[in-house]
């Protein structure tokens, strides 16, 4: 849940003590080193233990505490000693996780097992760049758990191993399938005899119907503007093809000013323009906008398929939550009007300096086997990165329809990952174009430019360590 | 009792000066070599880079527009906060003259007092969470009392034309009750019969708070400023819960760009401790500064 920002309260604790960054590094550098010296934990490999897990080896997980919860994660843990009792597992859960683990990094003392995710998750950039993390690639070769005669790596939907991989290197296993679409409310769509449209000419008239009807056509994340980068980003990808993202996450020169960004951003500009957007809505965070979408104020909302599950409380009965892909911007789209943006999420990492690495990969082995999959999927209904896991799962409406349109888009499927190379780029600066953009203090123009100059400076800081993917 | 004296001193004395140089004078000390490394925090290497930090700070437009915001906050944080506070005190320990006791705080002076204090009770976070349902663009008491006069309402927090302005203004609100008790408890030291002299004299109650009130509570205003002028250049829990430095960067502040390039969007722990050295003189600067301009002489009631 890492694109989710929910955990303004939890802040309180840790903050109290920031204002001094500098000051709690603590004993920091100097202290630190590697503790060389401190024991590993390494079993004999077999046919049986393909990674090697010592039986009697202690675990240590930690979860990160958001809207997933920690049961699904105690339930994992659950099978994990099932099959090594002898095994301890320290389970603890927490919000803050660059707070709470940094020391332990720098320190050599990580935890086994890491969810890094959430607001305070730590930027994966600086993580690769340092070396903190185990490799994978092991664990993709070895057999799966419950699913006879495949490795892990068979199991896994397409694009799961990409996303978690820097330079073609698999370090970060991405547990959830997320799509990203735009959400409407199946009910009001049929009570009031609309129907999704397909493109972008039909959206727009559509929320000129909408608007007439005296409800707002748009929402959105005001103090978290990203969220609408992502419908933009898909319309130019559908219109100009998956090479759109390719040049973004690489960082190439005025690839935020390519023909199809501009043509996206020209377009979304129209329900800015047209006050297609609820009153109020740059002032809402996340949870207040999803709020007043849900109450029935806005028929559109742009989010991804966690939406269902944070929404749980305030949903009214009946309300059947449905995602769609973004429209067409016309005839000459290079993607069909399904695809989706989709993807793995919820990131799950091995330290490298990980007392347990082989543990820590076993339990990775034991939440991506079918049962592991299929009790993540009941307990907070999302779907996991290993394929046909749902089956003989009674999915939550929302959800189901997160399915279809995953099979709808299939291999038109698409995805982007400049936002874990470079954390900053989303969250600071595309994320401050896009509040400027969709409040409608700045045009298209000068809206690719700043994301362009964002992109530009990420390019130029030397601090940085640059990846690149393959197209 | 002199025999006893040295003991005495070194068993209250050593213990919390240990504490006090271990965990706030050696951090310090740290953080000032970790700023001339480029450390990224998860791992033992770090390189020195000698001022690069510094260097690259100098030219960080990021760090001079919250600088900037601070610089704002520090001019007006304060002076809000004082003048607030001394008219409130002033009002609760002698705004009321028309009773025959000469000189009484205003009717209802203990409720007031109260009222003023209840911010103080809450936890920044607890306020900040509050005041974010106050701004709440659709829903929260402003916009809708706006609405309900027939004004239109901005999307406060949401405009980077008001937001900055809604963040000062809870910083005012957050701070003026404890500053209300601490004046209101310096103005209960003054000799009642110079004010009673001043109403012989027939002075208006703003002249008495000027000509009287605050050449007398110099020392305790003094205070006041360096501690609020310390919490402008600070403001981190109250921003970064508020808007975290948004709409587009402006509520930025220099503590939440601090935390943001250690904890947030970057793991770089040497820029930021960078950061954290430069927030540490201009806090000392300002602190000496206000203690050196507001030099007076120390009135004592004999």
């Amino acid at each position: 849940m890492n694109r989710r920002d929910i955990l303004r309260r939890s802040a309180a604790a840790g903050l109290l003590a920031t204002p001094a960054a500098g000051l709690l590094s603590g004993c920091a550098t100097s202290g630190g080193g590697d503790k060389n010296d401190a024991e590993t934990y390494q079993g004999t490999k077999s046919a049986q233990n393909p990674l090697g897990v010592k039986e009697d080896a202690p675990l240590e997980v930690v979860i990160f505490g958001g809207g997933f919860g920690e049961e699904y994660a105690k339930a994992h843990e659950a099978m994990y000693t099932e099959k090594y009792p002898k095994a301890k597992i320290k389970h603890s859960s927490t919000q803050e996780i660059s707070k709470t683990l940094q020391p332990r990094f720098v320190d050599g003392t990580p935890p086994d097992v890491v969810n890094n995710s959430g607001s305070s998750q730590i930027d994966f950039n600086g993580l690769v760049s340092q070396n903190a993390l185990a490799g994978l690639d092991e664990l993709l070769a070895a057999p799966s758990l419950d699913i006879p005669g495949k490795t892990v790596k068979d199991t896994l939907l397409p694009g799961a191993v990409e996303v978690g991989s820097y330079d073609g290197k698999f370090l970060v296993l991405n547990y959830t399938y997320t799509a990203y679409g735009i959400w409407h409310s199946a009910k009001l769509f049929a009570d009031r005899g609309w129907s999704y449209a397909k493109t972008w000419d039909e959206h727009i008239a559509l929320c000129k119907q909408i608007k007439a009807a005296g409800i707002a056509p748009w929402t959105y994340a005001g103090l978290h503007p990203r969220y609408m980068s992502w419908p933009l980003i898909s319309t130019a990808i559908k219109f100009g093809g998956p090479s759109v993202a390719t040049a973004i996450d690489n960082l190439e020169p005025n690839a935020w000013k390519s023909d199809s960004m501009r043509a996206a951003a020209d377009a979304w500009h129209q329900i800015v323009k047209d006050k297609y957007i609820l009153d109020g809505s740059p002032g809402l965070d996340h949870k207040q906008s999803q709020t007043a979408w849900c109450q029935g104020k806005a028929a559109f909302i742009s989010c991804g398929s966690w939406l269902e599950s944070e929404q749980k409380d305030v949903t009214p009965a009946g309300f059947n939550m449905t995602i769609a892909p973004t429209p067409s911007l016309g005839g000459g789209d290079k993607l069909p009007f399904e695809a989706i943006r989709g993807t793995a999420g919820e990131p799950f990492m091995v330290p490298a300096k990980a007392r347990n690495v082989a543990g820590g990969l076993e339990y990775f082995r034991t939440m991506l086997s079918k049962k592991g999959a299929q009790d993540f999927t009941k307990k907070v209904a999302s779907l996991t990165v290993v394929a046909g896991a749902t089956e003989g799962v009674e999915l939550p409406y929302g959800l189901s329809t997160v399915v279809k349109a995953l099979d709808a888009s299939g291999a038109n499927g698409f995805n982007w990952v400049y936002n874990s190379f470079y954390r900053k780029l989303e969250r600071n600066l595309v994320d401050a174009a896009c509040g400027e953009f969709f409040s409608g203090r700045i045009g298209p123009t000068e809206f690719l430019e700043q994301c362009q100059k964002g992109a530009d400076s990420i390019a130029q800081d030397s601090s940085i360590k640059k990846y690149k993917r393959a197209a | 009792m002199k025999h006893g004296k040295w003991p005495l001193i070194v068993t209250f004395l050593v213990p919390p000066v240990l504490l006090y140089v271990f965990f706030v004078v050696s951090p310090y000390l740290q953080a000032f070599q970790i700023s001339t490394t480029d450390w990224l925090g998860y791992s033992a290497d770090a390189n020195p880079v000698g001022l690069a930090n510094f260097k690259t700070l100098w030219h960080d437009d990021y760090v001079w527009n919250a600088l900037k915001n601070n610089a704002i906050l520090l001019g007006l944080v304060p002076v809000l906060t004082i003048v607030l506070g001394l008219f409130f005190a002033t009002m609760l320990a002698m705004g009321g003259r028309k009773g025959s006791a000469g000189v009484t705080g205003v009717r209802g002076g203990a409720l007031y007092r109260t009222v003023y204090f209840f911010p103080q009770v809450l936890s920044v976070v607890i306020i900040a969470l509050l005041w974010k349902e106050v701004y709440h663009p659709n829903q929260g008491l402003l916009t809708s009392a706006l609405h309900g006069l027939g004004l239109p309402a901005p999307t406060w927090l949401g405009d980077p034309a008001t937001a900055f302005w809604c963040v000062l203004a809870v910083m005012v609100w957050s701070n003026v009750g404890f500053y209300v008790v601490l004046f209101g408890a310096a103005m209960s030291a003054v000799p009642k019969e110079i004010y009673e002299a001043v109403l012989l004299d027939g002075a208006s109650r703003f002249t008495t708070l000027r000509r009287v009130t605050l050449p007398l509570l110099w020392d305790t205003v003094q205070v006041a400023w360096v501690y609020l002028a310390i919490f402008a250049l600070d403001g981190f829990i109250l921003v970064q819960l508020m808007t975290n430095g948004g709409p587009n960067f402006s509520t930025d502040v220099i503590g939440v760009r601090m935390y943001d390039t250690a904890f947030g969007s970057e793991t770089k722990f040497g820029y930021a401790s960078a950061i954290g050295v430069v927030m540490f003189f201009l806090t000392l600067s300002v602190a000496v500064l206000s203690l050196r301009v507001g030099r007076r002489e120390r009135i004592e009631y004999t």
